[in-house]
Parts: C-alpha cells; structure tokens; sequence
C-alpha cells in the first residue's frame, strides 16, 4: 500500500515537473551576432571621438516556464527584438543577449543569475518578478553587477541598492496612481477590492491603494482574499456584489483575474473592473472568452495601439515575428535594451568614446550608474518619453490607463 | 584496520557517511578556494548541504520510523523565518554567534511545532498520517503568509494580516512583510557552518539508529503488534522520531534563510516538501548514504540541465524515471553485487599471500 502511495505520489511530482514546460517562444541562449569581423578594428580606431563600440553581454533572468512563463517569454522576446535591432545597425555597437530561466522562484533565481556570470554577463535586464528579483539584486549589490528590472516592481528590489534600477512603476506608486484615477474619472463611488494575500505584488499594491482611497474619501464597500491555489471566486464576487460595489479593482494577475471575470458574469452581475499591469495578458490565455474582458480597464504604461512610430515600429516588428500583439512586459523589455544602450551613448558621448568589449561587470556598474542618476539622462521608449530615474532607483514616467475593447487594448 | 574490519556493518556505514560529507567539503572548498570552481556551483553548495540535511531527517521519518510524512518543508519555514527574526534582532552580534543562535531557535521552533502537530497527526496510520502532514504543511505555510513580525528598540512585535497592526515606534522596521516575506536578511551562512551542522544531524541520526530507542522505533515500524505487546509505546517513539526529525529540518531552514536575502512563505509549498521526499525515496528509503547522494545530484541536475532551456524540465523527469528504473532492477543489483563480491574475494585472496 505504502508503495503505491508512494509510486503515485512520484508520478504526480514528475507530472508537475513537465506541466512547468509547457511555454514556447523563449529563444533561450546566445543569439547576438558576434560575427562582426571589423568589429575589434573600429574600436580602436572609433575610441576617442565619442562613439560607443564593442560588444556588450546582456543577460535577462525571468520565469520562461511555470505559472509566470507568459512574464518572462514576453520580456525575453521584446528585449530580442530591440537586440536585433540594435545589432541590424551593423554599427560598431553589439549586443549579445542571453536569456536564464528562474521559474519564478527566488533560489532558482540566484542560480540564474550565476549561471549568467559564468558566461560573462556585463549588465542584467532582470528580473522579470518581483521575489526572486530581491534575491537576485542583493546578489548583484554584492557583486556590483548593474540591473535595470523590466518589471519587478516593489521598493524592496531597490531599496538600498545604488546599482538596481526600475522601468516599471514602483507598486505604491501602481497603487496610488489607481487610486487617483478611479477618482479623478469618477469611475465609482462604491469599490470593491478583491487581491492576492499570498502574493508580495498584489498585497503591496493593495495596501498602498487603500492608504490612496482612505485619504481621497473613496469608498471600499468589500475586501476580500484569495490565494494562489484558489479557483473558485464565487464568494469574493458575490461579496462585491451583495455589497452593491460599482467597480472591483484587481490588483492581481490575469489568470485569477480571468477566472473572476467568469464567474462575475455567471451571476450577471457587471460592475467596472479595473487592474494594474499583472492584468496585463489576460487576452493572451488560451480558451479564454475574450469577450468577458469588454470594458476592462488597466493601468500600465504602455497600449499597443499607440500611434506614434516607436510603438508602431515595436508593435509591427512583434507582431510579425511571435504572432501576438506585444504585452506590457514586453514593451519593457524592449525598452530596457534600449535604455542601457542610451546610457552607455550618453556615457561615451561626454567621455570620448567607451569600448564595451570585455570590460569587467564592475567597471561597466559605475559607468551605467552614474549615467542613471544623472539629472542630464533619460531615455525614451514605448512604455514613455522621457523617461528619468531618482538616485533610488525608481522611475518617473507617465501612466497611461487603457481599456479592452472588442479584444484588443485601447488608450483611454 | 583489523579493528575497523571487525566494526559492525552499521558503523562501517555510518563512517562512509561522514566521510561522503568530509570529501564534499574537502573537495569544493579547496576548489572556492583556489578559484576553479564556476559561480553557478559555488552559489549552490549551502543549499546542496540544507537539502541534505532536509532529506536525511525526512528520511528518520519516513526510512527508520516508517511513516510517510508530506510536509516536511512547514517545517523548514519555521526553522527559516525563526532563524530571520532571530538574526534580525541580534542584528548587532557577530555572524557567527546570530548564525549559531537562530540555528538553535529555529530548530527548538520547528521542534515544538513537530511536537504539537504529532500530537494528533501520529494517532493516525498510513495513508491518513501522509494526508495529515501534507494539510499541515499547508497549514503553516498559509499562517505564515499572515504574520507579520517588525522590530524597534522595545522588541520584537507580532500581527496577524496587518502590518499596521504592529503598533511600532517610528524607527521600526518591518521584518516578516506577509505574503511578501523577510526582506533584508543577513547573509551570514556559510559553506563550512552547513557542514559542520550536516555532520552533526548525522552523527545524531546514526546513534539514534543504533540505540536501544531506534531499535524500538524500527520495531513499531515493522510490527506495531508486536512491538506493543513487548511495552514499547508506539506514539512516545514515533513522536520522537518526528520531533527530532522536524527540528532538523528547522535548523536546515535556517542556513538556507540565511544564505538568501528574502524568503517568502511560498517556497516551502507542497511541492519543496515532495522534492524532499523524492531526494529519500530516490536515495533509497532508510539509506542515509543514498539520500546524501540524491539530494545532491537532484540539486544540481537542473542547473546543468539549463542547455536544453524549455525542455529542462522534461529531460529532469526522464532523469528521474531512468534513476528508478535502474536502482530498482533487481537483474542489475545481482550483478552489481556480484562484482563487488568478486572484487572483494579477489583483495582478500591478494592479502593472504
């Protein structure tokens, strides 16, 4: 008895294991082209009139299997794009890229990230979540490898480490800023919040959220939890509803999201539903009825209709090679290339030129830091124009709310 | 060697042990030290010796004390948030002596958590202890996604599902944030101090076994009938075996807490306890050597495994499969046998002439 229970116990075990591979599209490993005979030569005959050259090893850590595959593929594809974009240049400036899955979990995580320094890794676009992001950046303060997070979003990840930078929004600011506009655009008199207390992300944006509508006088008629085993929603959504809430916030990834969705309109009952970045996605999961997300609002700082040329170019180019209209996440990572790149032309501008080839980790971590909390520096992107970080670490860029109609998202 | 080829089979296997751990240590860090090991396996070797520890005390419960327990890993969260808490509040201690105290807190913690769940949980057999754990397991992991633990200059403060609640002075800092964890830990674990503690667990584990109380407890194993109608209190032995069990999973919590800067509830779920338990059954159930070796193997598979990126998983399992199927082919454990026989006849015949 005792070994069958056992031998089922390891099946099933084996089972999960294999469940985690479900994802495509990661291009996991190098794909820079390093070919780039005159490559060394026009180094050292640029060096000294202020252009940048060499290649440059970037590594991006992020889930590419698991639960938050969809994060990290869409990070890694985007920060592909703007790799190849960079290298099609054919200029004196390359970027290898390479991609390390951590399976969102911290300890895998730090894994990730050795393996990374193993191969050479110069700057990190990384990581791609929040918890292992924190293990990761202690690891990297420590070893003065610099790291611009695509998407890890609480303080924590930059509290006290000069060397991690953000792309994404800070969650109290995700929190604040919902709060703000469900206000501002009297989206609801009566809300209802219904948020993961088993994840960091979700109950960082929570807690700040609801300092934000307490001191603004928004009213929040019901609160409820989950956590991430939870399938069934049928009490948190009814609770909403008994309570007469005219918009549920959601501050919580897109499948469970998904799910209350479902079972709101199995009820009938159609309140606004309003979410931060994690809802990003939501149109992505297979066998989902995309129709239920009519007229669900987000908060993020990039929408994919956007008309101006870099989203457009970014969009077309995404489209084109993974057959999907690009995330939120990948914006980021798209941008993240991008912006380590302007720093280090910024760097090379007022320096007279910088050879990225084979400089130690450290070396470029000073560089890309002092460029970061340089007052003179920002960058430009798809997910904002303008973009400058604080000696935090945090990032100052406009939010953009969005809403999805007929499947696909549109600016508000 | 006259005397040590005399040493019972037991102890023969016992030094074998020490001896695997001793070369370990011996072995990577004179590769740290000298520089010729990757950072992708020097990052590893802290949480290759917790594993270590986590699978030889599961393997007391579930090889020597034959129950099969699935929530090994509530365990180690205790051992793991004790020791952050502990640390925290000797933030100005030295590293090693915080190290040594949230090691022994955090054991004590586990301790007493293993106590007072076998109270109930080891009334139960077979099949319903394995449920139990698992629920209990659970059960921790979730109440731990509640607390929430801040220190200031009065002391330590605790609350449940608010970190307001805390009620701290306006220097106060929060330690154990929820679901979002100890963030900011001191990294004060190091390679030598897991093996030191790895060593320890096993010389516990091995005496015990060989004791009067872990015959009694492998009695009950065997034959509960028996082994009552010969005095012998099935609950008193069982409760010790998981007790110390759970304490040493505590202690592993706290090296490996301390090696990460945050830790959040969620890594010690159902899944950490199962990778445990794969570790024992894997090793062989009741063999301390083969839980040792599985645990590190199966720790540094998947790091090596990266090269085949999204099919990592997948070539793990097969791995996994191809591992069972070979240790338990009894065609290739004669076989085996045999040559160690001949090998062994072969140095005897050498050494009479």
């Amino acid at each position: 008895m005792k070994k069958k229970l056992l031998s089922l116990i390891l099946t099933g075990a084996m089972v999960m294991a294999m469940a985690g591979c479900g994802n495509t599209g990661a291009e996991t490993g190098t794909v820079g082209t390093t070919e780039n005979a005159g490559t060394e030569e026009t180094a050292a005959a640029a060096a000294g009139d202020g252009a940048l050259t060499g290649t440059l090893k970037l590594g991006v850590i992020g889930p590419l299997t698991g639960g938050a595959a969809i994060y990290g593929n869409a990070v890694v594809n985007g920060a592909q794009i703007a790799v190849d974009e960079i290298n099609a240049l054919g200029g004196a400036f390359q970027i290898e890229l390479q991609a390390q899955d951590d399976e969102h979990d911290a300890e895998k995580s730090v894994n990730a990230y050795h393996q990374l320094q193993d191969w050479g890794v110069q700057a990190i676009a990384g990581t791609v979540t929040t918890t292992p992001c924190i293990a990761v950046s202690a690891e990297a303060n420590a070893d003065r490898v610099f790291m611009l997070t695509p998407s890890a979003s609480a303080t924590t990840v930059t509290d006290g480490k000069d060397n991690v930078f953000q792309l994404c929004f800070a969650d109290p600011n995700q929190g604040s800023a919902s709060a703000q506009y469900i206000f501002d655009n009297q989206l609801a008199t009566k809300v209802a919040v219904i948020y993961n207390n088993a994840d960091a992300y979700s109950t960082g944006i929570y807690q700040t959220f609801k300092a934000k509508a307490e001191e603004l006088g928004l009213e929040i008629v019901s609160e409820t939890t989950f956590t991430d085993d939870t399938t069934d929603f049928s009490v948190q959504v009814g609770d909403a509803q008994s309570n007469g809430a005219d918009l549920v916030f959601l501050p919580i990834y897109y499948t469970p999201a998904s799910l209350i969705l479902k079972q709101a309109d199995s009820i009938g009952y159609a309140p606004k539903f309003f979410g931060v970045d994690g809802m990003d996605g939501i149109l992505t999961i297979e066998g989902f009825d995309t129709s239920l997300a009519e007229g669900v609002m987000l908060l993020t700082p990039f929408s994919a209709d956007a008309t101006d040329d870099l989203t457009k170019n970014f969009v077309e180019k995404f489209t084109e090679k993974f057959g999907e209209v690009p995330s939120q996440f990948a914006a980021d990572g798209y941008d993240c290339a991008y912006a380590i790149k302007a720093a280090l032309e910024f760097y090379a501008a007022k320096n007279g030129g910088l050879d990225v080839t084979g400089m130690s980790a450290e070396e470029l971590c000073e560089i890309l830091i002092s460029v970061f909390t340089d007052p003179e520096f920002s960058a430009d992107g798809v997910t904002g124009l303008g973009m400058v970080w604080d000696a935090n670490g945090q990032v100052n860029k406009e939010p953009k709310a969005v809403v999805i109609k007929d499947g696909v998202y549109v600016g508000m | 060697m006259k005397k040590f080829s005399k040493a019972s089979t037991a102890s023969k296997k016992a030094f074998l042990n020490y001896g695997i751990v001793i070369a370990f240590f011996v072995i990577f860090q004179s590769l740290v030290s000298t520089g010729n090991i990757t950072s992708a396996l020097k990052g590893q070797l802290i949480p290759i010796a917790c594993y270590m520890i986590m699978a030889v005390s599961l393997n007391l419960v579930v090889g020597i004390s034959g129950e099969l327990s699935l929530g090994h890993a509530g365990f180690m969260s205790v051992g793991a948030f004790t020791a952050v808490i502990v640390s925290s509040a000797m933030a100005g201690s030295s590293d090693k002596g915080s190290l040594i105290v949230s090691i022994i807190v955090g054991a004590l913690i586990a301790a007493i958590a293993g106590f007072l769940i076998g109270i109930p949980v080891l009334r139960l057999n077979g099949d319903y202890l394995a449920i139990v754990t698992l629920a209990f397991g659970e059960i921790i992991k979730n109440i731990l996604n509640c607390l929430y633990v801040g220190i200031d200059e009065k002391g330590v403060h605790f609350a449940f599902n608010n970190p307001a609640a805390l009620a701290m002075s306006a220097e106060g800092k929060v330690i154990i944030n929820g679901p979002m964890g100890a963030v900011g830990i001191r990294k004060i674990s190091t390679f030598a101090a897991a093996i030191i503690l790895l060593l320890i667990i096993l010389i516990i584990i091995q005496n015990l076994v060989n004791s009067r109380t872990g015959r009694a407890i492998m009695a009950i194993r065997d034959n509960r009938i028996a082994a009552e109608s010969m005095g012998l209190s099935p609950m008193k032995y069982k409760m010790l075996a998981f007790t110390v069990s759970a304490a040493m999973a505590g202690a592993a919590g706290a090296v490996y807490a301390l090696n990460y800067s945050t830790l959040v509830p969620k890594k010690f779920d159902f899944n950490t306890s199962i990778l445990v338990l794969v570790f024992v059954v894997l090793g062989g159930i009741g063999n301390m050597t083969g839980s040792l070796l599985a645990a590190g193997v199966l720790v540094v598979l998947p790091e090596l495994l990266r090269k085949f990126s999204d099919y990592r998983m997948l070539v793990y399992a097969i791995v996994l499969i191809l591992v069972m199927l070979v240790t338990n082919n009894e065609k290739l454990k004669g076989k085996i046998d045999t040559f160690f026989k001949k090998l062994r006849m072969k140095i005897s015949k050498g050494g009479r002439k």
